[in-house]
C-alpha cells in the first residue's frame, strides 16, 4: 500500500500552545533546583557535625551588601527584557550592563570572600565538614551566577551591536527565568548559610 | 476514508562515509531516537553476556569460574549498565522516535538539544566500559567499577576503593544523567508545545502522556543523583568529606541520596512500559482503552507517591520506628493506582476480540509477570518481612521480574508493534511465537526460583556460597533458565535482520490502529506529515475509518 | 560442570562444618517468629489476590479471545470507554487491604524495634570488619571474633541478648535468618537489634550488605548456649592465653609470632600482640572455624591460612608473612595451643 490516511486539516486554527523556550527554562529550573535541595539538606545536616573547627560562627561574615546587588539584578534584567519588548534599544543596553555589573560585583564578593577564608581562617574543601558542605553549596551557587554573566555579557555585546532587537523578547525573557532563579536561589542559601546556619 | 500517495524516494548508493556522517550529524529525533534503541541493544547484549558469566559462577557452590575481584565487577557492570545503558537509553529511543509522531509533529521541542543528549549519554556508556581498558592509577591496567550499582560509601571512598574505578562510575553516571535531564526537558517542551491542532491534553494518547509524567519524575529524581555524583566526585578528588564516615560523614546520607534517585527510578524505567502497554493491549482487543481518565491520574499518582517511598529500601539501616512505619505506609499505598492500571487494562481486554499477535502475547506476559511482581513487592513492603527478605535473593528475583518480567517483556512487545512503522517490514510473527515461548520459559525457570534461595537466607552479591545451605540446587535451575532466555534473545536479533530485508511490507497501518503515527507512511519520511493533522478525539484513525460514530461524540 | 555438581553433593553430604538450615520459614526465636507469622499473613493476601486477578486475566484471554470463523469476527466489539463505578470499586477495595495489612505490620514494627529490655538481658558489641565479626562483651570482659556465643532464652526468664551495632569500615549486615531478620551495621553510627535462641544449637547466617571483595565468606555463626554451657564458655573466655612452655614447638612458634608483624594486627591477651585491627587470637584454639567461619579450624587449615591467607579467602586484608617453613609449623603450633 503507498497511500496513507489524510487527517483532514482544521479550518479555524485558534491553537495556542506554549513557548518552548520557557517550558525548557522552567524544567531545566526544576532540575536545577532538586540539584540544590540536595546540596542545601547536606549543609543542614552536617550543621555542628565537624570533629574540627573552625566553625562558621567564627569565620562566617554576612555578605549583606553583595546580596543586595545581586537581588537587584534581578530587577535590571526585568527592566532590560521589557525595554527590548518596547523597542527602546539604549535602554536595553543600559539595563543588561547594569545587571552584568551588579552580578560582577557580587562575584568579586565571593571571590573576597573565599581568599579571607583561604588564606587568614584556613578553611577548605577538607578541613572540615562545614568546609566541605560550605565551599560545595556556595560554590555551586558562583557556578551558576558564572554561567548567567556570561550569557548576560553575551547579550549586552549583541545589544550594544544592535543585533538583539525585538523578536529576540521571548529568548531574552527566557534568560531573565534563568536569572530570576539564581536570584532565588540565592535567597535560600543566605538564609541557610549565613543566618540558620550561623 | 481519504488517502494520499507517498513520493517515493529517489534511491542512489550512498558512500558509507556520507551515511555515518549522516546519522552522526543528525537531528532527525526517528534517527536519534534509533540511535538511542540500537545504543541499547549493544549494551543489553554486553549486560546480558556478564549476567550469564555470573550465573555459571554461581550454578554450583564454591566454583572457581571466575574470581571474587571479576564477580564482583560483573554484578556492578551489569546493574549499572542495564539501569543507565539499557534501560533508559531504550526507552527514550522509543519515546523519541514516536512521540512527535502520536502529536502530529515535525521534531521534537528542541532538536540539536535532543542530539546533545544522544552523544553524551553514549559517551558515558563508553566511558564506563572504557574502564575495562584504562588504566587504573597504581592498581595495574584496567579495573572496572566493583561497588555495586548503588555505590555504598564509604566504600567508595578512597581509602576502600583506591584507582580509578569508582572514578570511571561516577563519571559515568554523571554524563548520563545531564543527557537524561535534557532528554527529559525535550519531551516535556515537546508534549506542551508541538501537539497537533484539537490535540489537547485530554486527548493525548496514553502514551505521550505517561512519557510527561516519567520526564517530569526525572527532573526530580536523576538530578539528586547527579548532585550526589557531585558530592562524591568532590569526595574522591579534592578531598572532602561528604561520605568519608572517618570525618564524621554519614554513609546514610549517602543512601538516602541514592534511594531517593533510586526508588522513582524503577517508575521511570516501567511507565514507558504501561505506555506501550496502553497503546498495544487496546489495539489488540480493538477496544478503546478503559477509563483514560484513571489511567492519566494514576500515572500521576504513582508520580508523586514514588517520590516519598524512598527509604523502603533501608528498612535495616536502623531507622526509628516511626519512619519504618511511615515509609511502609506510603510504600503500600502506591499499590493502589498501580492495582487501578492492572484492573482497567483487564477491563479493555474484557469483552473485545483478542488478537494473539507476537506483540500482543508479549504484552499479557507483561501484565502477567507485572502482578506476580507487584505481589512480591507488597510483601516486600512489610518492614519486618523485608528485614528477612531485603538484600536476599529474593529481592533480586523481586527486581528482575519487574525488569525483565515486565519491562522487556513489554519492549519486546513494543518492538514487534513498532518495527513495521520504524523499516516497513514486518517481523516474522513465526519466529516472534517461538521467541515468545522460549523466552518466557527461561524467564520463568530462572525469576520463579531465584525467589527461594533468597526465602532459604541466601544474599544477594556473594561469588560464592556454602555447599551445606542446600541453595544449589535452586541455583542450577536458575542459570538454566538463563540459556532459555539467551536463545530466545538471539532468535529476536536473527528476527530484526531476517525481516529488515525479508519481512512482509507492512504498508502504514498494518495494525489497523487509531493513533497518528499510522497516518503516515512506515517509515515515516523525514517530515513525518505531508500535511499538519488535525485530531478531534483520542482516537483520530478510528474517527476516520468509523465516520458514523466517532469517538468524539463520547469524550 | 557436572563434576563439580557432583562433587559438591558429596560435599554437602559429608561437610565437616555442622550442616545447617538458613531458611526464615524455621524460626528459632521471637523476632523471627513475629516475622514469620507476618509472613505468613500477606502470603495468604497476595496469593489470593493473585488466584482473583491471575484467574480473571485467563479467564478473559479465553472468553474474549478473536475467532476468525464468527459471523461477525471482522467488526469491532462494542467500545467502552470506562465506568466510574467500577473503577471507584477497585480502587476502595485495594485500599482496604492495604490498610488492613498496613496496621499488622505496624504492630509488628513497634514490638520487635521497641521491646522493653528485660534486667537480664546479655549486652554484646558487634563491629563488622573488611571481612569479620568482632564480638565484645563488655560487661564479662570478653572479646572474641566470628563465633558468637549467646544463652538460650526461656520465655518465662527471658534472658535475650542485645546487640549494640556498628562499623570499623565499610556497611555491613548482621543476618541470622532463624534468629532475627537482618541489620545492617554502618560506620559512625550504633545500630540494636535482639537475639533470643529458644534452643541450644548453631544458627548460621552471613553478611548480607555488600561490604567489599570478600563478602561472600563473611560468615556468621551464632551459638545459642544453654545456661551452664554458656556460663563455662564464659569462665574458660575469661582466662588468661595459655602459655604452654613444655611444648618446644609452640614456644618457638611464639617466638616467631611476636617478633613478627602478627601482632600489629591481633591481640592474645597478655602478651605484647596488642595489635586490633585483624581478630582477638587470646582464645582462638577453642573456636570451631577459622577465616570467618569459611573453614575448619584444623592444624593444616590454620597452616594454610598463615601461609597464603588469600588461599582460603582471595582479598581478605590480612598479607602472607612470608614465613619459612619451620617457622609456619611453630606458628601453627603455637596457635593450636591457644585454647
Amino acid at each position: 500500500m503507498s497511500e496513507t490516511a489524510v487527517i483532514p486539516q482544521a479550518p479555524d486554527a485558534a491553537w495556542e500552545l506554549p513557548s518552548r523556550g520557557i517550558v525548557g527554562m522552567a524544567c531545566l529550573i526544576l532540575a536545577e533546583a532538586a540539584i540544590f535541595l540536595i546540596f542545601i539538606v547536606a549543609y543542614l545536616y552536617y550543621l555542628g557535625k565537624s570533629l574540627t573547627g573552625p566553625t562558621p560562627h567564627d569565620v562566617l561574615e554576612v555578605p549583606i551588601f553583595t546580596s543586595i546587588c545581586l537581588l537587584s539584578s534581578s530587577a535590571t534584567v526585568h527592566f532590560a527584557a521589557s525595554a527590548l519588548h518596547h523597542g527602546k534599544r539604549a535602554a536595553t543596553s543600559l539595563w543588561l550592563a547594569a545587571t552584568v555589573l551588579l552580578g560582577g560585583i557580587f562575584l568579586a564578593g565571593t571571590a573576597q570572600e573565599w581568599y579571607k577564608l583561604i588564606v587568614h581562617d584556613h578553611l577548605t574543601i577538607s578541613t572540615n565538614l562545614f568546609g566541605t558542605t560550605f565551599y560545595s553549596l556556595v560554590g555551586l551557587h558562583a557556578t551558576h551566577v558564572v554561567v548567567g554573566l556570561i550569557m548576560l555579557s553575551l547579550a549586552t555585546i549583541f545589544s550594544l551591536t544592535g543585533s538583539l532587537n525585538s523578536k529576540h523578547t521571548g529568548r531574552l525573557e527566557v534568560l531573565s527565568l534563568y536569572w530570576h532563579f539564581v536570584d532565588a536561589v540565592w535567597v535560600v542559601v543566605f538564609t541557610v548559610v549565613y543566618v540558620l546556619g550561623r | 476514508m481519504a488517502t494520499q500517495a507517498i513520493p517515493t524516494p529517489t534511491m542512489h548508493r550512498r558512500l558509507w562515509l556520507e551515511v555515518v556522517h549522516d546519522w552522526v550529524t543528525t537531528v532527525d529525533h526517528k534517527k536519534i531516537g534509533l540511535m538511542y534503541i540500537g545504543y541499547a541493544l549493544i549494551f543489553l547484549v554486553i549486560a546480558g553476556f556478564e549476567a550469564l558469566l555470573m550465573r555459571v559462577q554461581l550454578a554450583v557452590p564454591n566454583n572457581h569460574f571466575v574470581s571474587p575481584q571479576v564477580f564482583n565487577q560483573l554484578f556492578t557492570m551489569h546493574g549499572t549498565t542495564m539501569v543507565f545503558f539499557v534501560g533508559m537509553p531504550i526507552l527514550f529511543g522509543f519515546g523519541n522516535y514516536l512521540i512527535p509522531l502520536m502529536i502530529g509533529a515535525r521534531d521534537m521541542a528542541f532538536p540539536r538539544l535532543n542530539a546533545f543528549s544522544f552523544w553524551i549519554s553514549a559517551f558515558g556508556g563508553f566511558l564506563l566500559y572504557f574502564s575495562y581498558l584504562g588504566g587504573s592509577g597504581l592498581y595495574g591496567a584496567g579495573s572496572a567499577p566493583d561497588v555495586g550499582w548503588w555505590a555504598y560509601a564509604p566504600l567508595t571512598m578512597r581509602a576502600f576503593s583506591p584507582g580509578h574505578s569508582t572514578d570511571y562510575w561516577t563519571l559515568a553516571i554523571l554524563l548520563s544523567g545531564v543527557g537524561t535531564i535534557g532528554t527529559a526537558a525535550n519531551i516535556v517542551a515537546t508534549t506542551l508545545c508541538m501537539r497537533c491542532p484539537g490535540m489537547k491534553l485530554s486527548r493525548m494518547p496514553l502514551l505521550v502522556w505517561l512519557y510527561l509524567v516519567m520526564s517530569g519524575l526525572v527532573f526530580v529524581t536523576i538530578s539528586p543523583l547527579t548532585a550526589a555524583q557531585i558530592m562524591l566526585m568532590l569526595d574522591r578528588y579534592l578531598g572532602s568529606h561528604f561520605f568519608d564516615t572517618q570525618a564524621g560523614g554519614s554513609a546514610v546520607l549517602w543512601m538516602h541520596f541514592f534511594w531517593i534517585f533510586g526508588h522513582p527510578e524503577v517508575y521511570v524505567l516501567i511507565l514507558p512500559a504501561f505506555a506501550f502497554a496502553n497503546e498495544i493491549i487496546p489495539v489488540f482487543s480493538r477496544k478503546a482503552i478503559f477509563g483514560y481518565p484513571a489511567m492519566v491520574a494514576a500515572s500521576v499518582g504513582i508520580g508523586f507517591i514514588s517520590l516519598s517511598v524512598w527509604a523502603h529500601h533501608m528498612f535495616t539501616v536502623g531507622m526509628t520506628a516511626g519512619a519504618n512505619t511511615f515509609f511502609v505506609l506510603a510504600t503500600m499505598a502506591i499499590s493502589v493506582p498501580t492495582g487501578i492500571k492492572i484492573f482497567n487494562w483487564l477491563a479493555t481486554l474484557w469483552g473485545g476480540k483478542i488478537h494473539f499477535t507476537a506483540s500482543m502475547m508479549f504484552a499479557i506476559g507483561f501484565l502477567f509477570q507485572f502482578l506476580i511482581a507487584g505481589l512480591t513487592g507488597i510483601m516486600l513492603s512489610v518492614a519486618p518481612f523485608d528485614w528477612q527478605l531485603g538484600g536476599s535473593y529474593f529481592v533480586v528475583a523481586h527486581f528482575h521480574y519487574v525488569l525483565v518480567g515486565a519491562i522487556l517483556f513489554m519492549l519486546f512487545s513494543a518492538f514487534y508493534y513498532w518495527y513495521p512503522k520504524v523499516t516497513g517490514r514486518m517481523l516474522s510473527e513465526k519466529i516472534g511465537k517461538w521467541h515468545f515461548w522460549i523466552f518466557l520459559i527461561g524467564f520463568h525457570l530462572t525469576f520463579d526460583f531465584m525467589h527461594i534461595p533468597g526465602l532459604e537466607g541466601m544474599p544477594r552479591r556473594i561469588y560464592t556460597y556454602e555447599a551445606d545451605r542446600g541453595w544449589m540446587m535452586w541455583n542450577i535451575i536458575v542459570s538454566s533458565g538463563a540459556i532459555f532466555q539467551t536463545i530466545g534473545t538471539l532468535l529476536f536479533v536473527y528476527n530484526m535482520i531476517w525481516s529488515y530485508f525479508k519481512g512482509d511490507v507492512a504498508g502504514p497501518d498494518p495494525w489497523d490502529a487509531w493513533t497518528l503515527e499510522w497516518s503516515t507512511s512506515s517509515p515515516p519520511p523525514h517530515y513525518n506529515f505531508a500535511e499538519t493533522p488535525t485530531v478531534e478525539s483520542r482516537r483520530p484513525l478510528w474517527d476516520l475509518k468509523h465516520p458514523d460514530d466517532p469517538d468524539s461524540h463520547y469524550e | 560442570m557436572l563434576r563439580q555438581v557432583w562433587s559438591s553433593i558429596a560435599t554437602q553430604a559429608t561437610s565437616g562444618l555442622s550442616s545447617g538450615s538458613t531458611s526464615i520459614f524455621s524460626p528459632a526465636g521471637t523476632p523471627a517468629h513475629s516475622v514469620f507469622s507476618l509472613s505468613m499473613l500477606v502470603l495468604s493476601i497476595t496469593a489470593a489476590i493473585f488466584l482473583v486477578v491471575g484467574g480473571l486475566l485467563f479467564y478473559v484471554l479465553l472468553r474474549y479471545r478473536h475467532r476468525p470463523g464468527e459471523k461477525d469476527a471482522s467488526q469491532e466489539p462494542p467500545q467502552i470507554y470506562g465506568s466510574n463505578q467500577i473503577e471507584l470499586s477497585w480502587t476502595v477495595i485495594p485500599i482496604l487491604i492495604v490498610v488492613m495489612l498496613f496496621l499488622a505490620t505496624a504492630r509488628v514494627i513497634l514490638s520487635t524495634q521497641n521491646a522493653p529490655k528485660p534486667a537480664a538481658a546479655l549486652d554484646v558489641t558487634v563491629i563488622g570488619h573488611q571481612f569479620w565479626w568482632e564480638y565484645r562483651y563488655p560487661k564479662l570482659g570478653i572479646v572474641t571474633a566470628n563465633e558468637l556465643h549467646i544463652p538460650v532464652s526461656d520465655p518465662k526468664h527471658p534472658t535475650p541478648t542485645y546487640l549494640t551495632m556498628s562499623s570499623a569500615d565499610t556497611d555491613h549486615s548482621f543476618w541470622v535468618p532463624r534468629l532475627a531478620g537482618k541489620m545492617d551495621l554502618i560506620p559512625n553510627r550504633v545500630n540494636t537489634m535482639w537475639l533470643d535462641p529458644e534452643a541450644p544449637g548453631l544458627y548460621l547466617g552471613q553478611c548480607a550488605q555488600y561490604c567489599g571483595t570478600q563478602h561472600a565468606k563473611m560468615l556468621l555463626r551464632v551459638y545459642g548456649d544453654t545456661p551452664a554451657a554458656f556460663a563455662a564458655w564464659v569462665a574458660h573466655q575469661q582466662q588468661k592465653a595459655a602459655n604452654d612452655s613444655d611444648n618446644s614447638a609452640a614456644a618457638d612458634g611464639r617466638k616467631v609470632f611476636q617478633h613478627t608483624a602478627c601482632i600489629s594486627c591481633h591481640t592474645v591477651a597478655g602478651t605484647v600482640a596488642t595489635g586490633t585491627f585483624g581478630p582477638d587470637l587470646t582464645h582462638f584454639a577453642s573456636r570451631d572455624t577459622l577465616a570467618s567461619g569459611s573453614v575448619v579450624n584444623t592444624p593444616e587449615n590454620v597452616r594454610a591460612f598463615v601461609e597464603d591467607p588469600a588461599h582460603f579467602k582471595p582479598g581478605v586484608l590480612m598479607p602472607p608473612m612470608h614465613l619459612s617453613q619451620h617457622d609456619l609449623d611453630a606458628v601453627t603450633a603455637y596457635l593450636m595451643t591457644l585454647k
